[in-house]
């Protein structure tokens, strides 16, 4: 009894020596984050440029990895190096991101205005002017695009997923589909250039051409979307309907399209969002113009990248308004995607079929 | 009557890839074929495009250089770093970055970052002007090739990201809590249990970031200062290859004759050459049948 009272009371103390190698304290991230932050506020402020605070606070961070090696251990500090670099690439990826929102808000509400929304540039030289023209012009030939890709898209994802059965056709159609979704936009513009010169001679420059450039980008996303969506339709709504002796059609018209049609309604918002912003394809087809033009089928056609790029390209004497123009443009167009995006998120929100998914 | 509207709407899209194929064949060839005093280069075809080509290939190569370790590691801050609840949001701040139209990335690269790069290309030409890409004199506008490839990295990192974002959240949960039971730190889970389960992904997403890289236009058109017929590996000099995509955009207004048939075949080579790309990339993708979503 009396031997192990006085047993050596180091014992205890030894073993959790062997187990635990020394570890920084908990906080030592987030106090080196901390300095990282005192840092680079510092050397802004000192030297006056953001870009300089940004890589000393950024390398402030690479003291945790340095002095986890003299503590921790290799493996731990390896560890801690990635940690970091993983972290920055994060941070890498959302500096354009917020670079871009803010000098395209900055730039762009310079000009923006009741006038500038409701004028073309016809006429205009110097100040003033609008992207009316433009604005008319990108929404005609988007919905257009919409038009002829909606249905095309919608009908294949039916074939796929409702008649196809796997077979080899529906399997090289998706592959290629897939393959489709990368075709270089410039290529579209080319397409429905080459296709058009053949039955309106060289030169040819009319609206409907931007519809059916944007719908060879704009028709796979439209599949793929709506295929996923129609695959996610639970089989028993299709046998429940067949039961009770309703045909194929009745079956996809009634059931299938009503239940996935949230879905369908997101994917197609996206892909608009996703061709209205295509510069390219509309610079080779649809032309530049300063007047208004509503007939798609009737010459030049103005948008609002095309606007935005050619107001930068040719801004004139003096060329700050135009280039003003164009960052208006580019804000405007860019309030429209975002507000096409949150559409489609809102809709697949708020009217998907609530069940257990 | 369904069924075959829907079969038709099937094929209709087989016909307007082969209808792409085809029509820029039939308007391309007379391009091809023309003589070197009726197109505007005054050049024949193929000693036209070469440099083009390579222009294209050199700007996607160098982007891909630089996007692939970003969207790495910015997809496994998503997948296997950030807290949970916020790995979906965060996907979605960078997702914001394929919507934003390329020509706004175009006024940004060029009044935003190429004034930003600048310094950087002096301070580059000054210390590293041994290394060839860097031999300068360096741009003073900073409209170079490596502000272009920049803007390209910057526009194909939603896909690649969102694709190795996919790829990493499939790895069996089992093999990850059977590498970290073992020991191993977080890192050297996700380099014994991740990437080797991951590797056809990202191959595959570095290959769809190049198709795209390959064929964006209006960031190249609108950044670089381009001079005809330049092959150079310099990428922070104001000589710069322009690539066929640019030189599209940047000529098809005023071209006439051959000239634009010349334009469309060089286009021609581009279709080529990113479809092979994205086959081959899908090819992959498809090869993984556990893989979905992501596109």
């Amino acid at each position: 009894m009396t031997q192990l009272t006085t047993a050596p009371p180091q014992q205890p103390t030894d073993v959790g020596r062997a187990l635990r190698t020394a570890q920084l304290p908990t906080a030592a991230p987030r106090l080196v984050l901390a300095a990282a932050i005192v840092v680079g506020i510092g050397v802004w402020l000192g030297t006056g440029t953001p870009f300089l605070g940004v890589l000393f606070g950024w390398l402030t961070c690479f003291v945790l990895p340095i002095a986890s090696a003299f503590v921790e251990g290799s493996r731990k500090a390896t560890d801690r190096l990635v940690t970091v670099l993983v972290t920055s690439a994060f941070g890498i990826a959302l500096i354009p991101l917020f670079s871009i929102l803010w000098e395209v808000l900055r730039r762009g509400t310079q000009v923006l205005g009741i006038d500038f929304l409701t004028f073309s540039m016809r006429n205009v030289v110097g100040e003033g002017g609008g992207i009316y023209h433009a604005m008319t012009g990108t929404l005609l030939i988007t919905g257009a695009a919409a038009v002829i890709s909606i249905p095309i898209g919608l009908f294949a994802a039916i074939y796929l997923v409702e008649y196809a059965d796997g077979n080899r056709l529906s399997r090289w159609l998706r592959f290629l589909v897939d393959v489709m979704t990368g075709i270089p936009s410039i290529v579209a513009g080319l397409f429905a250039y080459a296709l058009f010169v053949i039955f309106f001679g060289e030169g040819v420059r009319m609206g409907i051409g931007g519809s059916v450039a944007l719908s060879v980008l704009m028709i796979p996303i439209v599949v793929r979307s709506s295929e996923e969506m129609l695959k996610l339709v639970p089989n028993e709504l299709r046998e429940a309907s067949y039961a009770l002796g309703v045909p194929k059609w009745r079956t996809v018209a009634k059931v299938v399209l009503p239940t996935a049609l949230a879905g369908i309604v997101t994917g197609v918002t996206l892909a608009v969002a996703r061709v209205i912003g295509e510069t390219a394809p509309l610079l080779i087809i649809a032309g530049a113009t300063d007047s208004v033009n509503f007939n798609l089928f009737d010459g030049r056609m103005a948008t609002l990248p095309v606007f935005a790029y050619a107001s930068q390209r040719n801004p004139g004497v003096p060329p700050e308004f135009s280039i003003e123009r164009a960052w208006g443009a580019a804000l405007v167009l860019l309030v429209i995607v975002m507000l096409l995006n949150l559409v489609a998120r809102l809709v697949s929100y708020f009217f998907s079929p609530k069940g257990d998914r | 009557m369904f069924a075959g509207i829907s079969t038709s709407a099937g094929l209709l899209i087989l016909a307007v890839l082969a209808g792409v194929a085809i029509f820029l064949t039939i308007e391309g060839i007379p391009g091809i074929t023309a003589d070197p005093s009726e197109v505007k280069s005054g050049q024949s075809f193929w000693p036209w495009v070469g440099p083009l080509v390579l222009g294209t290939l050199i700007a996607a190569a160098v982007a891909l250089l630089i996007a692939i370790p970003v969207s790495v590691g910015v997809a496994l801050f998503i997948s296997h770093y950030a807290p949970r609840r916020l790995g979906q949001t965060l996907g979605y701040l960078v997702d914001l970055l394929a919507a934003v139209p390329s020509v706004v990335y175009g006024l940004w690269g060029i009044y935003v970052l190429s004034g930003t790069m600048a310094p950087v290309y002096a301070w580059f030409e000054k210390y590293l002007g041994f290394i060839p890409i860097f031999a300068g004199p360096a741009s003073a506008t900073g409209r170079t090739l490596l502000t272009a490839c920049i803007v390209l990295a910057v526009m194909i990192l939603p896909i690649m990201t969102a694709i190795c974002r996919e790829i990493f959240l499939q790895t069996p949960r089992l093999h990850e809590e059977a590498a970290l039971a073992l020991g191993a730190t977080r890192w050297e889970m996700i380099r014994m249990a991740v990437f080797p389960y991951a590797r056809s992904g990202i191959v595959s997403a570095a290959m769809l970031g190049l198709g795209r890289a390959l064929g964006e236009t209006m960031a190249v058109a609108m950044v670089l200062s381009a001079t005809a017929g330049v092959v150079t590996a310099n990428l922070i000099s104001s000589t710069n290859p322009s690539t066929i995509a640019s030189n599209i955009a940047l000529s098809f207004a005023e071209a006439s004759g051959k000239s634009v048939n010349a334009l469309i075949a060089s286009g021609l080579v581009l279709f080529v050459i990113t479809f092979l790309v994205n086959f081959a990339a899908r090819a992959i993708v498809d090869r993984r049948k556990e893989f979905s979503g992501a596109n």
